[in-house]
């Protein structure tokens, strides 16, 4: 099956009002020629699921300036005055959750767990509307999964099959990402041929990959 | 020296060989350039690295490679790279020996808050929350007031990061021991009297017979 695709196409497949994981931290390790289609698709009502918005003009705060997005889900937008101004004028509604824990929920939806349970945000303003359980004397929220419509994934090498490998911190959310949505469609680096990337090298396996475009080496 | 930088330098000498060690972003990343000769640290980016070094020359950054404020980094040789997972794993799991972090308030309890200041300031939380539920040591670096105001207070006025109760606060005036008790004060900067110390601190403050001198890190 051949999964490589143009990232036009590949936005095309993105409906306005989709919930969409992007993975990247600051914009390193972002899909940047996927989030620039969308943004030149002029798509709208976006649900983002990030660890951030970047900044103004970078990775996902392309998206943000264009007013692509109507939910963030992130743990930061510090970075990001223009997030933050739409937050305050009522444009863009934002959950932030701590960056552990926004890790763990993705990971519990591509693993499928009915949630996890972890000590983070224990007795804050981050366990409002959560059930607090108690394990063996010690308390815990009940975090439950996050899943996605869409993935969308950078990497550093996909293989024609759809095999991808990370490089550095570029990898953060991306893996946990790949296995949480039902599109995933990966912008690697480079692409090579099967067999490039050794098995033991596979950080995401082929079968969780349904498209991939051809990136253009840039980051942050 | 300015206030911060003494309050760097004081942070460094906590640091053990061998530790694994994670600094938050503004003065406690600073407290690197200060630390001991023949102290050997790891330090772990919560991004997804372990082995963190200073930034290369400039025309060799790896745009794959940065600090979880998304600047460019450096790698020791031996550096490890993970997912977000992984990273967090190793915060909240009991395996991150020392975090070093900034502070809005601490209270009399011990308890710091530090990532929002409703309706002014709220750029979230990121890995605050985990840091301070899970490290094994947590060390707050913060300037005693802000603006004249006691930012050491009887209770936080601001939203907590963790209810779990901090390990050693340093300023540019003490170092303060949070314990069951309440807070002991252990050391007072050079010059500075334990009256100063005092008059800046709203919370109530343990004095013992014996209070200590701050000595710095060079």
């Amino acid at each position: 099956m051949n999964k490589a695709i143009s990232a036009a196409a590949a936005a095309e497949r993105i409906a306005d009002g989709a919930v969409i994981m992007i993975g990247g931290f600051m914009g390193v390790g972002s899909p940047h020629r996927l989030i620039e289609e969308l943004v030149r698709q002029k798509r709208a009502g976006l649900t983002i699921i990030a660890n951030d918005s970047a900044r103004p003009g970078v990775g996902i705060g392309k998206l943000i300036d264009a007013r692509a997005v109507r939910r963030l889900i992130a743990t930061h937008i510090g970075t990001n005055p223009e997030t933050q101004r739409q937050m305050i004028a009522g444009e863009l509604a934002v959950d932030l959750v701590p960056q552990g824990t926004l890790a763990e929920r993705i990971r519990a939806a591509g693993h499928g767990l009915g949630g996890v349970l972890t000590p983070t945000g224990v007795g804050t303003i981050a366990a409002e509307g959560k059930q607090t359980l108690e394990v063996d004397g010690r308390a815990f929220l009940l975090e439950k999964p996050l899943a996605a419509d869409v993935a969308l994934i950078g990497c550093h090498r996909a293989d024609y099959n759809g095999n991808l490998d990370y490089s550095l911190t570029a990898r953060n959310f991306n893996p946990l990402m790949a296995m949480a949505a039902g599109l995933v469609i990966a912008e690697p680096d480079a692409v090579v041929p099967v067999g490039v990337i050794p098995p033991d090298a596979v950080v995401t396996p082929h079968v969780l990959v349904d498209l991939f475009v051809q990136g253009d080496h840039r980051h942050g | 020296m300015d206030d911060k930088t003494i309050i760097a330098r004081r942070v460094a000498r906590e640091m053990k060989s061998g530790q694994l060690v994670n600094l938050g972003i503004g003065l406690p990343t600073t407290v690197a350039r200060y630390l001991p000769t023949g102290i050997e640290v790891f330090f772990q980016s919560e991004n997804g690295i372990i082995g963190m070094a200073p930034v290369p020359a400039e025309g060799l950054e790896n745009d794959s490679l940065s600090d979880a404020g998304g600047s460019p980094i450096g790698a020791v040789a031996g550096a490890a790279a993970f997912d977000s997972c992984t990273s967090f794993g190793l915060i909240r799991g009991g395996h991150l020996d020392v975090t070093v972090l900034g502070g809005l308030q601490v209270d009399e309890q011990g308890r710091l808050a530090n990532w929002m200041v409703p309706g002014r300031m709220v750029p979230g939380m990121g890995g605050a929350m985990d840091l301070v539920s899970g490290a094994r040591r947590v060390i707050v670096a913060m300037t005693h007031t802000a603006k004249g105001e006691a930012k050491i207070l009887p209770r936080c006025t601001l939203p907590l990061t963790s209810v779990r109760r901090v390990d050693l606060l340093v300023t540019e005036l003490a170092v303060i021991e949070p314990t069951a008790q309440g807070l002991l004060l252990r050391e007072t900067a050079p010059g500075v009297s334990v009256d100063q110390v005092l008059a800046a601190t709203a919370a109530r403050l343990i004095v013992p017979d014996q209070v200590g001198v701050m000595a710095l890190a060079a």
